[in-house]
C-alpha cells in the first residue's frame, strides 16, 4: 500500500515530492529551444547521403560524373576512419564491422553508400544523383527463418551463420514441467517499427582553432560516449574532441549509440577544418531507422489446474538487422529478453533460448523499454491464455503468481534482485480504479452501437539503473561505473550543477534543482544545470536504461550533502553559533531564532575571505563526487496497468475507453514528471500495439517510407490516462528513488491485446501480433468462419 | 529530401497560367495548395522544370449559383467550404465532407481543383464528385470543355487533363430538401487517407440514385444495380449479401477482411442517407 501519506511532500512547493512545473518547458513551448536545425555558422556546408536501394548486394562498381567535383566521398576516401566495431564477451557472439559508408556490399535498404556536401541540402542531394553504383544482387534475408536457413551468401561473409548471438537459460525446468496438470502454448510476435523522435539524427561539426579541437554538436543522449567513440574510430586522443548535445527533440534509444553519420560528419570537419551539418529527414529515418521491437516468441506454460505456473519454456527470436551497434551491441536486447521474460512472477522452472538473428534490415537498436516491451507482451498474453484454459479470470491467476510482498526482497528465476514493493496490491488497485464489476456488467448488457467491450491487465517490473556488474556480464565495449557530478555555489548563493547525463524530456533541469532545494534550501530558480557538453561536464555513460535520477541524481545529492558541513562552518562563524545547529531553508542559514542569508555565507568565501573562520575548508564551495548505489543489480520499479476498450467488429477499429496506471517508482522527486514520463511511454506503447509497423516485401524493400503509410498515434488516439502511485522506497538509492522513464512503454501492447482478446472471446478469436491494425482484427474475425469452432489464433507468423 | 530546382511563376490571371502551360517545350506543372504536389516535389517523384502557382487567381476562387447547379471555382480551399465562406455551399453535402478532409492545416491550403487533378483514389473530393455526378470545367488556350466526373478520372493519379489544360471549376447539383445523401469513410486514425469509403446520393425528384465506392485501386465505381434496387424498394434491399455481391462485381479479388470492412462502410453510408 501507499507507504505513507507524506503531508510534508504534498505541501511542498519546491523540494523532493513537489509537483513543480518544469523549468525547461518555457523555452520549448515558445519555440526558443536550441536545436541543431536552428544553428548556423559562416561557411557551413550541408551533407547528403546516397543510400542503398537494395537490401543485400555486392557493390561491383562506382562511377562519379565529372561535374560532381571533389565534394563527393566513398568509403575509400575516408582511409583514416575506422569501421565501427561493437564487440562483446558473450560466448556465442559474432562480431560485425559497420563501415562509416558501405564498403564491398550493402546489407539493408537505406544503408549509406556515399556522401556529398554543398552550401545547401538540395544541392548536396543533386550531387548524390551524379553517383552511379552498380550492384550484384544477393539473396535477401527478411525474416528469421530464411536467415537461419542460409548456409552461403551470409550477411557477414566471415561468419559461420546469420546469428549474432545465442543465449540460453535452464533452471529446474524438466523436474517442474513434469508436474504440470495444464500446458498452454502460444506463438506471439511484435512487428518491426521505427522510434520516430520528432527531431531525427542531427550533427554539426567544425574545427575550433582556438581550442585546437574538433567540436561536434550532435543530438544525442550520451555525449561522453560519442566523444569516446569518435576518438576511437577517428584515431584521435579523447581531449582532441569535444561533443555537445544541445536541446534534443526526443531520443528514446535511437540516440544512445554512435551513428555512422555522426562519424562521417565528424570526419569531414576533422579533414577540412570547416563546419559541416547533416540533418536526417523523415524519409531517411523511416527507411534506415526501422530498427526495433521485432521479436518472435514460442511460449509454453506448465501449470497446475488452478493456473499456478510451475515452469516456462520459451524460444525467442529477435530479428536483429544487419549490424550490431556501438556500444550496446545486439547482445543487450537478447540478454534483456532472456533475463526479463519471467517478469514479476514467482515460478521456479525456466528454460529459454534467445537468438538475435542477422537479417537485411537496419541494425537493431534498444527502444524505450528495450526487450521488456516484447517479453511483457509475450508473458502477459500467455498468462491470459493460461487463465482461460483453467476457467478463471486473468487477474485471479496473476494475483497468485506474482511475487508476494512478504517474499521481498526476492531473487527470481533469472537472478533478478527485486528490492521492494507490493505487486499484487498494485494490480488490485488498478482493478479497483477501472471498476471491474461495472465493466463485466456493461459487457453483459451489450452496446447499442454494436461494439464489444473488453478489459485487459498487465503487471511488470522495470529494472532501472542497473550498473557495472550487469553490463559486465553482457561484456559490452562500455560499462557504466560511477556517475560524477559537480556542485558549485556561486558568490550570491546560486548553485551550478555539472552532470554527465543529458536531459531531453526527463525534466532533470527541474528535478535535480528540487534535490538541491531539498538539501541546501536554495530556490529552484537559482539552480542551473549544465549538461550535454563534454568540455564542461564530468564523465558519464549518459542517459539510457532509466538510470539518470538514481545515478546522476544520486551524485548530485551526495555532492550537496558534502557541501553542507563546509557551509555550516562558515555560517557558524558568521552567526557565532555551533555549526552543527545550522540548517538551510529558503535561501537562509538558520539556527534557532537567528538566521543569515546563504548569500552572505557564499560572499564571505568568494569576496570577503577575511571574515572566514581559521579552520575553513580550503576546498571551498565546489564539490565533485562519483557515485553509484550500494547494489549494482538495479532498482526495480513496477506497475500494473489496465485498460477498457471498445472494438467495432464491423470495421476492426479499437477505441480505448479507459486506461489506468498504478505505478511504484519508489520516492518520486516530482510526481508530475513521473506521470509525464508514463504518459509519453504509453503513447509510444499504443503506437506499438495498434499503429506502428514497417512492413517489408520479399526483396527487403521497406513499404512505409512516408508518414502517409507509417501511422503513429496522435492526440485523438491517446486517451486520458489515470494514475495512482505507490511509493515504496528503494533501500539502495538516495531518497529511495528508482528509475521510471521506460515503464510506460512496457505494458500497453499486453494490456490492449488483453482487452481486445477479452472482447473477442465471444467470437472465439484471439490475436497475438502487433500492431493490431483494423485489417488484422478483421482478418481474425473473418477467419473464424473458415476455421470454425474453438479459440483460433491469428498472427504469430514469422 | 529537398526538391530539385524549378522555376516558379505566380499567376494572377487564368490567361497568364495558360500561357505558361502552353509555352513550347515547357515542362510546367500547376500548383494550387501544394498539399499533394509539395510532397511529390520534395520526394523528387515530380521534377517539373517550372511551376505555375494558380492559388492567387481570383477568377478561380468564386462560387456561383444558377437554377439547378453550383459552379465552384477550382482554387477554392477545403477550409473555405468547411467554414461556409460561400453562402451557396452552406448546408450542402460538400460542406460536411470538406470538414473531414485530412487535417485543418491541409484544408487551409488544399483546393478542390487540385484534389481532382491529382486523382488519388482515396481522395474525398474524387468520391464526392462521383456520387454527385459532377462536371469538370476545363480551360486551355483553345477554349473550354466539360467532362463528367466518372470519365474524367481514368485511373490512379491519371486524368484526362492535357499538359496545357487547367481545371477552372466543378459543377455540382444544387441540393434541395428532397435529396438524401450519405458519406462514410474508414480511416486508421483521424486525418489519414480512407481505407474504405462510400458516398450515396438519392434525388427521387430528378430520378437519380447513385452509390459510389471509393478508396479502390483506381477511380471510384458505381454500384448501379444496387442503387436502383434501393431507390425502388428502399434500404432493406441492401442487405449484407447484396452489398458483398455488388462489391465483388466492381472490385474483385479483395481479401476477406477488406471485403468485410468495405461492406460495413457501404452499409453505414446507406444508413446515413436513408435511415434504417
Amino acid at each position: 500500500m501507499k507507504l505513507t501519506d507524506l503531508p510534508a511532500a504534498s505541501a511542498k512547493t519546491q523540494g523532493v515530492g513537489a509537483r513543480l512545473l518544469r523549468k525547461e518547458d518555457a523555452r520549448h513551448l515558445q519555440g526558443k529551444g536550441n536545436f541543431i536545425g536552428n544553428m548556423s555558422m559562416p561557411g557551413i556546408n550541408e551533407v547528403a547521403f546516397l543510400r542503398s536501394p537494395l537490401a543485400h548486394a555486392r557493390i561491383s562498381g562506382v562511377r562519379i560524373a565529372q561535374q560532381a567535383g571533389p565534394n563527393v566521398f566513398l568509403r575509400e576516401s575516408m582511409s583514416d576512419a575506422q569501421d565501427i566495431i561493437a564487440d562483446s564477451t558473450l560466448p556465442s557472439y559474432q562480431v560485425s564491422a559497420q563501415p562509416p559508408l558501405a564498403h564491398g556490399k550493402v546489407r539493408y535498404v537505406g544503408e549509406p553508400v556515399a556522401m556529398a556536401f554543398a552550401p545547401t541540402r538540395a544541392e548536396a542531394e543533386d550531387l548524390t544523383e551524379l553517383i552511379e553504383v552498380d550492384y550484384d544482387d544477393l539473396p535477401v534475408y527478411v525474416d528469421v527463418g530464411s536467415a537461419l536457413a542460409a548456409t552461403s551468401n551470409l550477411i557477414h561473409d566471415e561468419w559461420k551463420d546469420n546469428v549474432f548471438v545465442t543465449l540460453s537459460a535452464n533452471k529446474e525446468f524438466d523436474e517442474l514441467a513434469a508436474q504440470a496438470e495444464v500446458v498452454v502454448t502460444r506463438k506471439i510476435s511484435l512487428s518491426r517499427q521505427c522510434m520516430l523522435p520528432m527531431e531525427g539524427m542531427a550533427v554539426m561539426a567544425y574545427w575550433d582553432h582556438q581550442a585546437d579541437q574538433l567540436v561536434v554538436y550532435t543530438s544525442t543522449q550520451v555525449p561522453h560516449l560519442i566523444r569516446t567513440g569518435l576518438a576511437q574510430f577517428l584515431g584521435m586522443d579523447q581531449e582532441q574532441i569535444r561533443v555537445i548535445s544541445p536541446d534534443v527533440g526526443g531520443g528514446f534509444g535511437y540516440k544512445c549509440i554512435l551513428q555512422r553519420e555522426e562519424l562521417c560528419v565528424a570526419w569531414l570537419a576533422k579533414t577540412y577544418r570547416k563546419p559541416f551539418r547533416y540533418l536526417e529527414d523523415r524519409r531517411e529515418h523511416l527507411i534506415a531507422g526501422a530498427n526495433t521491437r521485432e521479436h518472435h516468441y514460442e511460449m509454453t506454460a506448465y501449470a497446475d489446474k488452478n493456473g499456478r505456473l510451475l515452469a516456462l519454456d520459451a524460444k525467442v527470436d529477435i530479428n536483429g538487422g544487419a549490424y550490431s551497434v556501438w556500444p550496446f551491441t545486439t547482445g543487450l536486447e537478447a540478454g534483456q529478453a532472456l533475463g526479463n521474460l519471467p517478469g514479476p512472477y514467482a515460478f521456479k522452472g525456466y528454460r529459454c533460448t534467445t537468438r538475435c538473428v542477422a537479417t537485411n534490415k537496419p541494425g537493431f537498436l534498444p527502444y524505450r523499454g528495450v526487450a521488456r516491451t516484447g517479453v511483457c507482451f509475450a508473458m502477459e498474453l500467455t498468462m491470459d491464455a493460461l487463465a482461460r484454459e483453467v476457467g478463471r479470470e486473468t487477474w485471479e491467476v496473476r494475483l497468485e503468481n506474482l511475487v508476494q510482498p512478504e517474499q521481498m526482497p526476492y531473487v527470481n528465476v533469472t537472478n533478478k534482485h527485486f528490492d521492494s514493493g507490493n505487486y499484487p496490491a498494485s494490480l488490485r488497485r488498478a482493478l479497483e480504479m477501472v471498476d471491474v464489476e461495472a465493466v463485466r456488467q456493461r459487457q453483459k448488457r451489450g452496446e447499442p452501437d454494436g461494439r464489444v467491450i473488453g478489459l485487459g491487465v498487465a503487471t511488470y517490473t522495470e529494472q532501472s539503473a542497473h550498473g557495472t556488474s550487469v553490463f559486465a556480464a553482457w561484456g559490452t565495449p562500455v560499462i557504466p561505473g560511477f556517475d560524477q557530478a559537480v556542485v558549485r555555489m556561486t558568490p550570491d548563493a546560486g548553485v551550478e550543477l555539472r552532470v554527465g547525463v543529458h536531459s531531453h524530456g526527463q525534466g532533470m533541469e527541474t528535478t535535480f534543482a528540487q534535490i538541491v532545494n531539498e538539501i541546501l534550501g536554495v530556490d529552484v530558480d537559482r539552480v542551473r544545470m549544465v549538461h550535454g557538453d563534454t568540455g564542461r561536464t564530468p564523465y558519464s555513460t549518459g542517459t539510457y536504461a532509466s538510470r539518470s535520477m538514481v545515478m546522476s541524481g544520486g551524485a548530485v545529492s551526495t555532492a550537496c550533502k558534502q557541501l553542507l558541513p563546509r557551509l555550516q562552518k562558515i555560517a557558524g562563524h558568521l552567526m557565532a553559533t555551533e555549526p552543527g545547529l545550522i540548517r538551510f531553508e529558503n535561501g537562509l542559514a538558520i539556527a534557532g531564532d537567528k538566521s543569515i542569508p546563504l548569500a552572505q555565507v557564499a560572499n564571505a568565501w568568494y569576496l570577503n575571505p577575511h571574515l572566514l573562520p581559521a579552520n575553513v575548508d580550503p576546498a571551498g564551495l565546489e564539490v565533485s563526487v562519483g557515485y553509484k548505489p550500494k547494489t549494482d543489480t538495479g532498482s526495480f520499479s513496477y506497475a500494473s496497468q489496465a485498460a477498457v476498450v471498445a472494438v467495432d467488429p464491423g470495421t476492426g477499429s479499437i477505441e480505448i475507453l479507459d486506461y489506468v496506471v498504478v505505478e511504484d517508482c519508489g520516492v518520486m522527486i516530482n510526481p508530475m514528471v513521473v506521470e509525464g514520463q508514463a504518459i509519453g511511454g504509453i503513447a509510444q506503447g499504443i503506437g506499438t500495439a495498434l499503429y506502428e509497423e514497417m512492413p517489408y516485401d520479399e526483396y527487403g524493400q521497406p513499404l512505409a517510407s512516408t508518414l502517409a503509410d507509417y501511422v503513429m498515434p496522435g492526440a485523438t488516439e491517446v486517451p486520458n490516462i489515470r494514475f495512482d502511485h505507490f511509493e515504496t522506497p528503494s533501500p539502495h538509492t538516495e531518497f529511495g528513488a528508482k528509475g521510471v522513464g521506460e515503464g510506460g512503454a512496457i505494458a500497453p501492447p499486453a494490456v490492449i491485446f488483453g482487452a481486445v482478446n477479452d472482447a473477442l472471446r465471444q467470437f472465439g478469436v484471439e490475436v497475438s501480433q502487433t500492431p493490431l491494425t483494423p485489417h488484422r482484427l478483421m482478418a481474425a474475425l473473418e477467419g473464424r468462419h473458415t476455421r470454425g469452432g474453438a479459440a483460433a489464433q491469428a498472427g504469430g507468423a514469422q | 529530401m529537398k526538391a530539385a530546382k524549378f522555376e516558379y511563376l505566380r499567376a494572377t490571371t487564368v490567361e497568364q497560367a495558360l500561357d505558361a502551360l502552353s509555352a513550347p517545350g515547357a515542362a510546367c506543372k500547376v500548383m494550387a495548395g501544394s498539399q499533394s504536389l509539395g510532397p511529390m516535389l520534395n520526394l523528387r517523384l515530380a521534377r517539373p522544370e517550372s511551376i505555375v502557382d494558380v492559388s492567387g487567381i481570383e477568377a478561380l476562387r468564386t462560387v456561383v449559383e444558377s437554377d439547378k447547379s453550383l459552379r465552384v471555382g477550382a482554387a477554392v480551399t477545403h477550409a473555405e467550404i468547411e467554414d461556409g465562406v460561400f453562402a451557396p455551399l452552406r448546408g450542402h453535402m460538400l460542406q460536411d465532407i470538406a470538414g473531414r478532409i485530412a487535417y485543418r492545416a491541409v484544408r487551409n491550403r488544399g483546393t478542390l481543383g487540385g484534389s481532382l487533378a491529382h486523382a488519388d483514389p482515396a481522395a474525398d473530393w474524387v468520391l464526392a464528385a462521383t456520387a454527385l455526378g459532377a462536371d469538370i470545367e476545363i480551360v486551355s488556350r483553345s477554349g473550354t470543355r466539360r467532362v463528367a466526373m466518372p470519365a474524367f478520372m481514368q485511373g490512379a493519379y491519371t486524368t484526362g487533363l492535357a499538359a496545357d489544360e487547367l481545371i477552372a471549376a466543378i459543377h455540382v447539383p444544387r441540393q434541395h430538401a428532397g435529396v438524401r445523401w450519405g458519406y462514410y469513410k474508414f480511416c486508421r486514425k483521424t486525418g489519414e487517407f480512407a481505407e474504405a469509403s462510400c458516398s450515396a446520393y438519392f434525388d427521387a425528384e430528378a430520378r437519380v440514385a447513385r452509390i459510389a465506392v471509393g478508396a479502390l485501386d483506381g477511380a471510384p465505381c458505381y454500384l448501379t444495380e444496387l442503387a436502383g434496387c434501393v431507390a425502388e424498394q428502399g434500404p432493406q434491399a441492401a442487405d449484407r449479401e447484396s452489398i458483398l455481391a455488388a462489391l465483388d462485381a466492381v472490385a474483385p479479388g479483395k481479401d476477406a477482411a477488406d471485403r468485410a470492412l468495405r461492406a460495413t462502410v457501404i452499409e453505414r453510408c446507406l444508413h446515413q442517407a436513408l435511415g434504417e
